[in-house]
């Protein structure tokens, strides 16, 4: 057959149900086979919407998301979600097409190095040099993105290899001899944190998105509820802990839950993280936002490290007790050595007064309007009684998403998606989208910027020709938010091409693409408003005019200490 | 589970911080990596964008036609070695990696030295490079080159030592290096 039939063989072996992309050129032939090829694809409008798709799918469903783009311009265009899967460990396989061989190094026309241009920002490449290595290239990228530490994998097939014909068979096996992913976790090791964890009088769990990758969150919940211990999530992380007993939106909070943390965690998070003296970090790279100054980070605790990744152990932070594994092996390993030795729970009454009283001083919390004026924080308390705390929630990057995760209070892994360590505003978009196609039964709210919803905007098409009925929820202040912020706090306020205005007009561009359009102005309506946008069919985008000069707190100011928040 | 090692209490002051330390001298890394296209690319695109400074670098086949080795000297008091090899382990293509240890290791490289030596000069400087079991391997009337096969520091000895003489040119390939003994590097 030829080589691209097998490429859909390939993609259905692996289980994919569904591929975003856009054709073009080079890979006209893969897009012939998609005719007969028995294999849902989805049109983008551009492929970075293509690519993010791919990634709110993988990081919903939990398995591989898979994105198509043509050589040259489709190629780079995929350089941000590539990025963004590397950065925060999406499992993402990219399929780019090539110039034919025989224009390979001539700057042909819409050549580019995808391979040498993406090499950074990938957890491994295949450049096809013979039509025979295809299914086996496909099949190992699958494996590579899915296992060990997740991550993008790109596959670029030159345009005539793609024609050749093959022969085709499933290839089971793979062979990777550079890659032993060690999931398990040394028992000794695990015994040693055990052991420290039993001997700690102050000791914090801080988990990241090392859980949510490991489907681990039930290990989590049980591992931490089998002593007192204090949890706390990175941005990546949330929703492997609880932030409410049950999940809904009346419930308590969960008692050992202590919030997010970081530059804009909760002060109970980042005060205990200061004065632990023992930090359980599963799954989580102790990033620039979560230690503020390292040099002054954490500077009474011992820490055990655990990670999949043996090059993030110790990268930041000299770990004590380095745990090489997956957090769901090594946390249910953790449990039975940490029961074995029935540690009193009494030695954290102390530390659990200490923490609480920072609960009841510093509660997360804001100034509400005393009009019908929607304060940002306002409205995802809002989004959250809408949804009744169930929906997946994906956002951008900025003020909006500092107070998305602070508080929708998020119930389980999977539920909460964004863009963590790249950073990339209109990441949100395509990403419910992706996430709605792999979850057709759960409401997808984007919570968005207005400054970042226009970066993927066009991806409303999409949503609207494939019936995605994602709801979009504009969080909109006029305001590149988050950078006035700091020109506000940090540049004597003084504004530099910070205000967008009223450009465009959300509901009538909302209407433009075929999907429904709605405006929010009143605090007292807003929550049945946002029932209603939730209940109507197909695409929404609701324009919520919030307060516009609002910041973000509390705050680490960058680089500084986390004794030094402010807000 | 229930041996008195488990129940015996650990203090949390005795723990001590592994890894991430810099140990001070120089690290010839061994590496053993698939032979195919784009990988030295990847080994020294690492290198770049982890700030992570190569000393030397060579590639060379292996008695397997699949799988190259490349020699790599890198500073252990800049950089963290551990982290090295824990990024290097991470390509794909890198099979093994071995931190050789100087006392346990043969390393060598080779040098060629063109130097000025007219006729007066040029007897002093067959002795020296006699000295250092150097061949010499070119000769016109206005200069000579040298081929030395040492350590870095006997070739770094003999450069001191004809610097004076007028040094035109110099090639170093970098260290090549194998485990002594009977095992595998």
């Amino acid at each position: 057959m030829r080589a691209v039939d097998a490429v859909m063989e390939c993609l259905k072996a692996e289980g994919v149900d569904v591929v975003f992309g856009l054709p073009g050129g080079a890979n006209l032939p893969t897009y012939d086979a998609f005719v007969d090829g028995g294999l849902r694809h989805i049109l983008v409008r551009h492929e970075a919407g293509g690519g993010h798709a791919a990634e709110g799918y993988a990081k919903a469903t939990g398995r591989v998301g898979v994105a198509f783009a043509t050589s040259g311009p489709g190629a780079t265009n995929l350089i941000t979600p590539i990025c963004d899967a590397m950065m925060d460990s999406v499992p993402v396989v990219f399929i780019t097409g090539q110039v034919r061989t025989e224009l390979l190094g001539t700057d042909g026309f819409q050549e580019a190095d995808t391979i040498g241009i993406t090499m950074p920002i990938v957890k491994h490449s295949f450049m096809i040099q013979d039509p025979l290595e295809i299914p086996r290239a496909i099949h190992e990228a699958f494996f590579l993105a899915r296992s060990g530490r997740p991550g993008p994998v790109l596959v670029d097939i030159p345009q005539d290899l793609s024609r050749a014909e093959i022969p085709y068979e499933p290839v089971a096996d793979v062979r990777l001899p550079g890659y032993q992913p060690t999931v398990e976790g040394n028992q000794k090791q695990i015994r040693q944190a055990a052991k420290a964890l039993a001997a700690a009088h102050r000791p914090v769990i801080y988990a990241g998105g090392g859980v949510v990758n490991a489907n681990a969150g039930a290990e989590l919940v049980e591992f931490a509820t089998s002593d007192r211990f204090p949890v706390t999530c990175t941005l990546m992380g949330l929703g492997a802990f609880p932030a409410r007993m049950d999940g809904g939106p009346t419930s308590p909070p969960h008692p050992q839950w202590l919030g997010m943390l970081g530059m804009h965690g909760t002060r109970a998070a980042n005060y205990a993280m200061d004065e632990a003296d023992l930090i359980c970090a599963v799954g989580a790279r102790f990033d620039d936002r979560v230690t503020g100054k390292l040099s002054e980070f954490a500077p009474n605790a011992k820490f055990i490290h655990i990670d999949v990744d043996p090059a993030e152990i110790s990268k930041n932070i000299p770990a004590h007790i380095p745990i090489v594994g997956d957090a769901k092996h090594v946390l249910a390993k953790l449990l039975v050595e940490y029961r074995a030795l029935s540690a009193p729970s009494e030695r954290l009454s102390e530390w659990w007064e200490r923490i609480e009283g920072w609960r009841e001083k510093y509660p997360l919390t804001f100034e509400d309007s005393a009009d019908n004026e929607i304060k940002p924080q306002y409205m995802i308390k809002a989004l959250h009684e809408a949804t009744g705390g169930e929906a997946i929630v994906t956002s951008d990057v900025g003020q909006h998403q500092m107070w998305a995760a602070q508080y929708y209070d998020f119930p389980a892994p999977r539920r909460w998606i964004n863009s963590g360590g790249l950073g990339t505003m209109g990441f949100g978009l395509p990403a419910a989208m992706g996430a709605a196609v792999g979850c057709p039964d759960r409401t997808v709210c984007c919570i968005a910027g207005d400054g970042s919803v226009q970066m993927n905007a066009q991806e409303l098409a999409t949503c609207a020709q494939e019936k995605i009925p994602i709801k979009v929820f504009i969080m909109n202040n006029g305001y590149l938010g988050m950078v006035r912020q700091w020109q506000e706090l940090f540049w004597d306020g003084r504004y530099s091409h910070v205000e967008t205005g009223d450009y465009p007009d959300f509901v009538k561009l909302a209407e433009a693409y075929g999907a429904t359009g709605m405006r929010f102005e009143d605090k007292n309506t807003l929550v049945d408003d946002m029932k209603r946008a939730i209940a109507t069919e197909g695409p929404v985008v609701v324009d919520v005019k919030v307060t516009r000069e609002e910041n973000t707190y509390p705050m680490i100011p960058a680089g500084q200490a986390a004794r030094e928040m402010v807000g | 589970m229930s041996d008195s090692a488990t129940k015996e209490p650990l203090s949390l002051e005795g723990l001590q911080v592994s890894g991430n330390l810099r140990s001070g001298r120089k690290h010839v890394l061994s590496i053993l990596v698939e032979n195919k296209s784009g990988v030295l690319t990847r080994i020294a695109g690492l290198f770049a964008r982890r700030g992570f400074n190569i000393d030397t670098l060579t590639v060379g086949p292996t008695d397997d036609d699949h799988i190259s080795r490349v020699t790599l000297t890198v500073d252990g008091a800049i950089h963290p070695i551990d982290q090295v090899t824990k990024q290097l382990h991470k390509l794909i293509n890198v099979l093994k990696i071995r931190d050789l240890e100087p006392t346990d290791t043969v390393a060598r490289e080779l040098a060629l030295f063109k130097i000025s030596a007219d006729g007066a000069q040029r007897g002093e400087l067959m002795q020296i490079a006699e000295i250092f079991r150097g061949k010499v391997v070119d000769v016109t009337k206005r200069s000579v080159i040298v081929e030395v096969t040492g350590t870095t520091e006997k070739v770094e000895a003999f450069e001191s030592m004809v610097r004076p003489f007028g040094l035109i040119e110099m090639m170093r390939t970098g260290e090549i290096a194998i485990a002594r003994g009977r095992g595998e590097t």
